[in-house]
Order: structure tokens, then C-alpha cells, then sequence
């Protein structure tokens, strides 16, 4: 059966273009894409989750405010009843010169399944999609 | 002559307007009470009467109808995300010219249950999931309505690909099942307008039985839709126009009733600036909303809780003991008419607190969040802070002394965050006409465009905040 997405840009982030890529390289792939497009708030992605029965949420952080308004996000997902929804991210979440690492270790921590540094292209993504759901 | 009789089964009057289409004009108007309880032909008959008196006997080419009769359309809507499916049953159960008496949203619980059994609307409208998305919670709340007590019809109108289950799991219940297209196909995509239509044909073809219209309807060509329907109609005409004449662009429509306070607005209400970011359900054009709880007779202490009795007392230069006892008493006495001049200050203060929190509840919300990147500000719902034209319908506005006082009010007592008018021109509907306009407006949508500009387009005074 078809998967479906639910795609957007975090926070106060208008970065536009890369959310259009992804939003065509995902459905290009298969995927029934529900894309909110730039500036989406944490609930906004948790009530198209639901009302489209989402399989995973795709957040991306271009600004470098990533880690800030990522905060909370899984543990209101559990509260919306999302259990166990797929958690991308991915973007420029690694801000100034720390190491990719421990900026993925404190995504990871936060709940998110998989976490995608800077200039990662859509085709990891899908790749990673691919494995994280054949089996569900 | 090509004369048309417009009907308007009210909850208290029976209005008639006769129209000559090919002047155009209108011939005459009446009214009578309307007899729901004994015979409903019997106020139609006699408001018929009273027009003829006028106008002589006139053959009509039609007679068409609409009704608000015996309490109107009563609705119970169940979506999903209360921001989003529950919000879409809302917009499109209004767009048909219903009162919702209740929104459930996620699974209905025992509790919802037992409050849907005592309300027994007159159709429930089912909602929930986007096409091909979540099917769980719709199909929980068929199976739980399918048993539900009580025989009003259910309108499954969600995720495309639970109909055919829900509409099987419904059917082993006593609820008559209708179908119409997702109220919300896509994320944050409206498509009401389908539900809507179903919803005036279940009207047309149960509710005006079952209130004991059924007689009327052998006297005419129709009961086309329920009232609200009709003015909802009249507005976007008189707004965006036909292809040949133009409208008069942006307006708000106010009808402050005895009951209820509805309000509509004819506006995109898109942010006024770029650097706004809209969040939530984008609106519909053409949007109505009723407030069940707002209304200057039988929901005269709705209003008072809603504003409290303290800002009553202010805007009315009465104490709070004397609101509160007359707030009582309208509530109990609906007949009341303001006896002396105390109590026309205490209706102005009604009037005033109901349009402006009906308004409130109806326009969007701007609020200024903050941000990694700075202050932002973020709107919900429409931007009707530029309209400029309000048509104000409903006796007791049309009939108040003060209406331009009343409005003002209603727009100076706003939160800063509302996006309601700042200043608008007031039109006014004397004659009843909005809602035989409406009756007209499909089939002669130009007539009814002429005569509504000719009769409530001129601007009668202005408020401004
Ligand atoms: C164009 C641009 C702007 C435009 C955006 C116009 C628009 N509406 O789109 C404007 C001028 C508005 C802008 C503003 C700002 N920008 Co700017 N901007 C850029 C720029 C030059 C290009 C962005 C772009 O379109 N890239 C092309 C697309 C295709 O790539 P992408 O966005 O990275 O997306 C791809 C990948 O990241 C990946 N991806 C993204 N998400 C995910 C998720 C998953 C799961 C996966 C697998 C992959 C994936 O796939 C996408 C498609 O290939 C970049 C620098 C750069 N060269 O990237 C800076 C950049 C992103 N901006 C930056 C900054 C700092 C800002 C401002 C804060 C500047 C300021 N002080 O005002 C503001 C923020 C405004 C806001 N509220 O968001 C920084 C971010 C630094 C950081 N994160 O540490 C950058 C990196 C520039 C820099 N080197 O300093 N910006």
C-alpha cells in the first residue's frame, strides 16, 4: 500500500526551495506526499499526521534553529496518539563547527528515528524510508 | 407581468415578497404568523390574503419557499482534529443553513453518546480522515452512531476510502444513510460545498415532512432550502455579482435574532501583509457562521455569560441587579418587548454584546508570536478587518432606534487581536427581501442582484471605531 508523508519546514523557517525538491523527489518515489510547505508548527504536523494516517513525519530545518523547535515534538506525537510514527530530520541542523555526531546523538534523543546532516539528498532519504517501513 | 411569489416560513412570521421578474420590481410584500403547530398553510394563506389586499389578485408563475420554521435545521457535526474535519462538518453544516447544535471531534465517547441521544438532531453530519488517511476513528463513530437511538438521517462525508465501510455499518442501524464527497479531500483543502447540497436535499426531502411542512410544500413549487441557505445565497450575490453587472464587492452580513446570532461574511480575508503567516484551515469565500448561544430572547443569558453581566450593566448605565433580573426575564419571556426607556438601554446593551462577540467568534485572529528570527505575526482565520460594508438584517436590528450606536459598540469592543471591521457603512434589509433574494438567485440571479441593490445597497449610516 501507498505510503503517505507528512512533509514541512519547521519554526519560523522560510527556506523554501529544498522543501519543494523533497516534496518532489518523495512523491516521484511513491509516496503520497501531505506537504505543508515552510513555517510549520509542531501541532500542524501532528494534526495532518492524523487526519492523513501518516506513516512518518519528514521535518526539515534549514535556518539553524532546527534543535530548538524540534524540542517536544516525539513526546507530543505519543500524546497524539502517533505511537511509534517514523521521525526524520534533515537540513542545516549542525550549527557553527560542532561535529555532525553529537548533533544526530541529541536528535536521536530527542526521538527522532533518523537524522540527515547538512547536504544529504533526497535519495538517502527515500533509501532510508524504503527500509524503515517495508516491514510495516 | 411574470410575476414570482417568495415565501419565507420564519419561526414566528410567515413572510411573502411578490416579485414582477421582467419590470423588475417588487409587487407587494405581507406577513402572518406562522402556524407550525396547527396547519402551516394556514399563516401562508393568510399572509397571501394580506398581499393580495395590496396588490390585487396576481397569477404567479411560481411559488418558491424557504423555511426556518418549527426551530430550522438542527445539526450535529463529527470530524476528526477539531481544527481541521470537525472544523470543515462545522463550515459546511453551516453553508447549508444549519444550526450546530454540537461538534464532537476524535472517537465519540459513552458521554458524547448520551449527550447525541438526548439531542437528536435532525441530520448528523460524519466526518474524519482526509482521502486515504485515517479511516480508524470514522469507522468507530459509524459503528457507534449505527446504534445509536433515533431515526435522523447521517451524511457520511469523510475519508473516501472508509464511505463504503461506514455506509455499511450505518446501514445495520435505524439512521437513513446519505453520502457526499470529503468536506476535506486534501490537507488543509475545503470542499463543503458538495456536503452542503446534500444536506438542503435531505431538507427538502425529510425535514420539511417531519416538521409538518408537508402541507405547504403541496401549495408550491418548493421549499428550496432552509432560510439561512437563502440569505447566505442573497450576500454572495449581492457581493461578487453576475457576469454581466458587478456586486458590491467585501461584506458582512449581521442577523441578530431572538434566538440565535448569525453571521456572514463574502471575503477572501487573506493576510493584509506578506510577512503574516496564516495558520489553521483556510476559510471559506462565502462563510456563515451561527452563534446558538447568542440571541436576545431565548438566549438572553447566553449573552450575559458570554460577555458577564458587569460589562452589561456598563454598556446599559444600569446596575448589575437589574440586568441580571432582566436578562432573566427575557430568557423566560421571550415575548418581552422593551417597556420603558431602562429597558431599551438593557436590549441596546444585548445587541450590542451579541454582534460583537458573534462578530469576534466569526472573523479571524491576528497575534504577534515571537520567534528565533524575531517577532512574527501569525493569522487564523479571515482578515474581515478591511470590509467595509455591513448588511444588517434580523428585527431587531432593522427595527432598533440606535442601529448605528449598536454597531459601533459592537465593533469598538473588540480584543485588539480581532480582525473584524474598523469602520463600515451599514446597509440595511427592511423589507425582508435577503432571503427571497436568495430564493431567486439561481434562476434570476440578475433580478435579484437589481432589486437588492436598489432596495438595501444604499448606505444608511456609518460606524467607525
Ligand atoms: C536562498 C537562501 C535564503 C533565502 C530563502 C528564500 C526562500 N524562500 O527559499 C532567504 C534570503 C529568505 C534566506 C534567509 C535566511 N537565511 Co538563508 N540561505 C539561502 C541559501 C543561499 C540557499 C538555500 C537553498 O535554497 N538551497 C537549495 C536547497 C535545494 O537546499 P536545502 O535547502 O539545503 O535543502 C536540501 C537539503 O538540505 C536536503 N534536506 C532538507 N531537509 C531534509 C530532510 C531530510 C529527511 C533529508 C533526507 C534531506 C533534507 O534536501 C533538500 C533538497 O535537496 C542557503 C545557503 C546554501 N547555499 O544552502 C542559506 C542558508 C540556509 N541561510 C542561512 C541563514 C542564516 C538565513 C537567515 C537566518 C539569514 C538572516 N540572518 O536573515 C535567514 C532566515 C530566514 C528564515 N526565517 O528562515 C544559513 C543557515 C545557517 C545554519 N543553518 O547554520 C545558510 C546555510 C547560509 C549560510 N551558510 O550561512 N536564506
Amino acid at each position: 500500500m501507498q505510503k503517505t508523508l507528512v512533509l514541512g519546514v519547521i519554526g519560523a523557517d522560510v527556506h523554501a526551495v529544498g522543501n519543494q525538491i523533497l516534496n518532489y523527489a518523495f512523491t516521484d518515489a511513491g509516496f503520497h506526499v501531505v506537504n505543508l510547505g515552510v513555517m510549520v508548527s509542531q501541532e500542524e504536523f501532528i494534526e495532518a499526521a492524523i487526519e492523513s494516517a501518516a506513516d512518518a513525519i519528514i521535518v526539515s530545518s534549514l535556518y539553524g534553529h532546527g534543535e530548538l523547535d524540534c524540542q517536544g515534538l516525539r513526546d507530543k506525537c505519543d500524546e497524539a496518539g502517533l505511537k511509534g510514527i517514523l521521525l526524520y530530520v534533515g537540513g542545516n541542523i549542525v550549527v557553527g563547527k560542532q561535529p555532525f555526531e553529537e548533533v544526530r546523538q541529541r536528535f536521536l534523543d530527542m526521538g527522532f528515528d533518523r537524522v540527515f546532516g547538512p547536504g544529504t539528498p533526497p535519495e538517502a532519504g527515500i533509501a532510508a524510508l524504503r527500509e524503515d517501513l517495508a516491514d510495516r | 407581468m411574470r410575476a414570482i411569489l417568495l415565501i419565507d416560513f420564519g419561526s414566528t412570521y410567515t413572510k411573502l415578497t411578490a416579485v414582477d421578474l421582467s419590470a423588475p420590481r417588487v409587487l407587494g410584500s405581507a406577513q402572518a404568523f406562522t402556524t407550525v403547530a396547527s396547519d402551516i398553510s394556514l399563516g401562508l394563506e393568510q399572509a397571501l390574503a394580506r398581499l393580495e389586499a395590496a396588490t390585487g389578485h396576481i397569477q404567479y408563475e411560481a411559488r418558491l419557499a424557504c423555511s426556518s420554521a418549527a426551530g430550522g435545521l438542527n445539526m450535529v457535526a463529527c470530524g476528526l482534529v477539531p481544527g481541521l474535519t470537525s472544523k470543515a462538518a462545522r463550515l459546511a453544516a453551516f453553508g447549508a443553513g444549519a444550526k450546530v447544535i454540537r461538534t464532537f471531534a476524535y472517537q465519540l465517547t459513552d458521554e458524547d453518546m448520551a449527550q447525541l441521544a438526548r439531542i437528536q438532531p435532525d441530520i448528523l453530519l460524519l466526518c474524519g480522515g482526509i482521502d486515504g488517511g485515517n479511516s480508524e476513528v470514522i469507522l468507530h463513530n459509524a459503528a457507534r452512531i449505527a446504534s445509536a437511538p433515533g431515526d435522523y438521517p447521517v451524511l457520511v462525508a469523510g475519508n473516501r476510502a472508509a464511505q463504503a465501510e461506514c455506509v455499511r455499518l450505518l446501514e445495520q442501524g435505524s439512521h437513513p444513510v446519505y453520502t457526499a464527497p470529503n468536506v476535506m479531500p486534501e490537507m488543509n483543502t475545503l470542499n463543503i460545498e458538495p456536503a452542503a447540497e446534500v444536506i438542503r436535499q435531505i431538507f427538502l426531502k425529510r425535514i420539511i415532512l417531519a416538521k409538518g411542512l408537508g402541507r405547504a410544500q403541496r401549495l408550491l413549487d418548493g421549499i428550496l432550502m432552509p432560510t439561512p441557505a437563502a440569505v447566505l445565497k442573497a450576500l454572495r450575490l449581492l457581493s461578487k455579482g453576475t457576469g454581466d453587472e458587478a456586486g458590491l464587492g467585501d461584506l458582512i452580513g449581521v442577523d441578530l435574532g431572538g434566538a440565535t446570532t448569525d453571521i456572514y461574511s463574502i471575503a477572501r480575508g487573506e493576510p493584509a501583509s506578506p510577512t503574516t503567516i496564516m495558520r489553521g484551515l483556510p476559510e471559506p469565500l462565502a462563510k456563515r457562521t451561527v452563534e446558538g448561544d447568542l440571541g436576545m430572547r431565548y438566549n438572553a443569558l447566553g449573552i450575559q455569560e458570554a460577555v458577564g453581566a458587569a460589562a452589561l450593566a456598563q454598556l446599559s448605565g444600569q446596575d448589575e441587579d437589574a440586568v441580571q433580573a432582566y436578562v432573566v426575564h427575557c430568557d423566560s419571556q421571550p415575548e418581552t418587548l422593551p417597556g420603558d426607556e431602562t429597558q431599551r438601554q438593557m436590549d441596546r446593551a444585548l445587541a450590542i454584546s451579541a454582534v460583537g462577540t458573534a462578530l469576534a467568534r466569526h472573523a479571524g485572529t491576528l497575534e504577534r508570536v515571537y520567534t528565533p528570527m524575531g517577532p512574527m505575526h501569525e493569522q487564523r482565520g479571515k482578515d474581515l478587518s478591511q470590509v467595509r460594508q455591513v448588511v444588517v438584517t434580523g428585527g431587531a436590528l432593522v427595527y432598533a432606534m440606535d442601529l448605528q450606536q449598536i454597531m459601533e459598540q459592537a465593533l469598538r469592543r473588540q480584543e485588539a487581536t480581532a480582525l473584524t471591521p474598523r469602520q463600515a457603512g451599514l446597509m440595511v434589509d427592511r423589507g425582508y427581501i435577503l432571503s427571497a433574494m436568495g430564493l431567486l438567485a439561481d434562476t434570476h440571479g440578475a433580478v435579484a442582484l437589481r432589486l437588492m441593490k436598489d432596495i438595501i445597497g444604499r448606505e444608511e449610516a456609518y460606524a467607525a471605531v
